[in-house]
């Protein structure tokens, strides 16, 4: 029997193989990478493999447990509808830079070791700059930058985090950490970036919205639930997650409420979601760690089909605007049912995915008896309801009619979105498939007891309440095509500020500079070589002159002097005599 | 864009008449939602979760105050032209 390959290997390989393929034979080798992916990890034996020297350290590419397991199965399953999903795009670029980015994701998650995790996570950002520039509009070129600029920020951190922790304990192990020390922190803060904390969210809600359609489904699946993965394995339980959690299940919700681009609408959604697997992963209970992984894999399958949704609109309409759509239930009857199911396990109706995970952390955090968290994440719960729900859905295939008569979506497009839709009813009818896969077995947590369906179905089915009477009233914010503010003002218009701000310093010293150096001081320093000599002679001199010029036949004046030193012809004596001058004067002063 | 011109074609939400009848059915299902309370018995977590009609009234006054908050505090402070960056 062949050895299994690094988890990683096969979709990175692969993905350089694609551009010298061509037609259906490209088609199947793309759809097929992620499956032989998945059969090749299924070969791996569980702990570590693919253990490589280096350096005195080891290197691990194939840390295999039920944490990494998990996230491995949901990376290709994601990898898998996604690609099929993309299957009408001709370029390669976008196929070869997905399958990189999934690849380094699946790499991230099996890294034993710092320096291969550091590679893989610096390879998610690389690989996925691509699927944002590929939209080829200077908004997206423009937003691209920005995002690689913050994850070089964040890269940095982490290595910085690192090398100080390598010099601490002298391991490149990757495992639990902790918060304590500098190192710690930093590390800390590089997972942060790419889970997108609140203040360091914006690179996601501001570049998501631009990459192309498909692009936009592989970035919703990998960096930040990698960045999941790797604040479960290294900072379970740490206090700090539960609150930085709790915020990001709040504030989103708001600036989604009054966003026109539905894609942006998913994105600040998508941080909500994630808010909810880092709360659960601070709280870090088994029951609360279950629930994290148990929602970034449905939340992987239940974003992944609403941008779906929302990109097939997009690829029929060209638009995404909600004040530019409405009423496409009528000719994509299919694409809408596929939205509505996303947005029912977003929301987590029962019998849909997000119920069966989402009331995991929402327990942990009531049986931890965290009275102010459990307010805002059960806030959070209505209010992505509210925006991702039934906003989603409403705008894009109810609401006015926009008189647009697309086509339904594409085969292939279609079949993604069916394959996802489904996998959300199914897990979220039958869980138990789901929960056998958790990293902490057994897991002892029934969802649907009475209590609990009919409390998630009242606070759905009234927030749903709330949502008609503001409607019918009016007093529902219209959507706007407008620009929202968000943090990424600071470094947007900051960044002018502090771009003008130097160049009218640095520049303004840059000038005094040059006129006080370059300019004046030599010309003076010049005057004064070519000068001082004569002068100081003509001064020397001057008190000898008077007695001087009678035995002289020319007279010695200060003028003729200072001529005769310009041109180098002064008479023997007086240079004699300046020079036993110069002598005496050297002769006194030391 | 394969784009048809609208037809004269009525669909589903067309007619007044069904979209009567899914808001019917809607606060049946709000009505039914409240009455099965008297049916089950809750073993919460937190003393309040005990009162009736905790989840509808929060849920709806979570989304009453989200939407205002969103419309008349954040919107004002955050809108600005689409071209605001360029």
């Amino acid at each position: 029997m062949i050895e299994a390959l690094p988890p990683a290997a096969i979709l990175i390989l692969g993905a350089l193989l694609v551009p010298l393929l061509r037609g259906r034979v490209k088609s199947a080798f793309i759809v097929m990478l992620p499956v032989l992916g998945l059969f090749n990890l299924l070969q791996l034996p569980l702990g570590d493999s693919w253990v490589l020297p280096f350096l005195g350290q080891k290197l691990v590419l194939a840390r295999v447990d039920r944490l990494s397991l998990v996230f491995g199965y949901i990376f290709f399953l994601i990898g898998f509808i996604t690609t099929i999903y993309a299957l009408h795009v001709k370029e390669n670029v976008q196929h070869v830079a997905g399958l990189i980015y999934a690849g380094s994701a699946v790499g991230v998650v099996f890294a034993g070791d710092f320096f291969s995790f550091f590679i893989f996570w610096e390879m998610l950002t690389v690989a996925s700059i691509f699927l944002i520039w590929a939209r080829r509009t200077p908004a997206a070129l423009g937003a691209g930058y920005r995002y690689l600029l913050v994850h070089a920020f964040g890269g940095l951190c982490l290595l910085a985090g690192i090398v100080i922790r390598l010099r601490h304990t002298g391991s490149l192990d990757f495992g639990l950490i902790g918060l304590e020390g500098p190192g710690s922190m930093l590390i800390f803060i590089g997972f942060g970036i790419n889970c997108a904390w609140p203040a360091l969210h914006v690179w996601l809600t501001d570049a998501y919205p631009e990459a192309t359609i498909t692009g936009t489904i592989f970035l919703s699946a990998y960096t930040t639930k990698a960045a999941v993965y790797a604040l479960a394995r290294a900072y379970p339980g740490t206090e700090a997650l539960i609150w930085i959690g709790a915020l990001m299940t709040g504030f989103p919700i708001f600036f989604a409420v009054i966003e026109n681009d539905l894609r942006r609408v998913l994105a600040y959604s998508l941080i909500n979601q994630v808010g909810f697997m880092v709360c659960g992963i601070g709280i870090g209970t088994p029951l609360a760690l279950n629930g994290a992984v148990a929602h970034a894999f449905n939340d992987i399958l239940f974003k992944g089909l609403l941008f779906m949704s929302i990109g097939a609109v997009m690829y029929r309409t060209g638009k995404v605007n909600a004040t530019d759509l409405g009423g496409l239930y009528r000719t994509m009857p299919l694409t809408c049912l596929c939205c509505i199911v996303g947005a029912a396990s977003i929301s987590a109706f029962p019998f849909f995915s997000g119920f069966v995970s989402k009331s995991m952390v929402m327990d942990a955090a009531g049986g931890a008896h965290l009275r102010v968290v459990w307010f805002v994440l059960l806030f959070a719960s209505a209010g992505v309801f509210h925006h991702a729900g039934i906003k989603i859905p409403y705008f894009a295939f109810f609401s006015h009619d926009a008189g647009l008569r697309p086509k339904e979506a594409p085969a292939n497009m279609l079949a993604a979105m069916g394959l996802a839709a489904f996998l959300c009813v199914f897990i979220g009818s039958f869980p138990q498939p789901l929960y056998r896969l958790l990293p902490f077995q057994p897991v002892d947590y029934a969802p649907y007891t009475w209590p609990h369906v009919l409390a998630q179905t009242q606070i759905l089915f009234f927030s749903a309440l709330a949502f008609t009477l503001l409607l019918l009233s009016g007093i529902y914010p219209a959507e706007q095509r407008c620009l929202n503010l968000d943090a990424d003002w600071f470094y947007r218009k900051g960044g002018r500020l502090f771009y003008r701000l130097l160049e009218r310093s640095c520049n303004g010293i840059n000038q005094v500079a040059d006129r006080l150096l370059a300019r004046q001081l030599p010309a003076i320093v010049g005057r004064f070589c070519r000068t001082a000599p004569a002068r100081l002679v003509a001064l020397l001199l001057a008190a000898l002159a008077n007695r001087a010029h009678r035995h002289l036949q020319s007279p010695a004046t200060g003028e003729t002097l200072s001529a005769n030193l310009d041109q180098g012809v002064v008479p023997m004596g007086i240079s004699v005599a300046a020079a036993a001058l110069f002598l005496m004067v050297l002769y006194l002063f030391n | 864009m394969a784009q048809e011109t609208p037809s004269e074609r009525t669909y589903l939400f067309d007619k007044p008449r069904n979209v009567r009848r899914v808001f019917r059915l809607f606060y049946t299902a709000l009505a039914l939602l409240l009455l099965a309370e008297f049916f089950v018995h809750k073993h919460p977590h937190f003393p309040w979760e005990g009162y009736f009609g905790f989840y509808a009234v929060y849920g709806f006054v979570a989304c009453v105050l989200l939407v205002l908050a969103a419309k008349y505090i954040l919107r004002p402070l955050v809108k600005r032209r689409e071209n605001y960056y360029d």
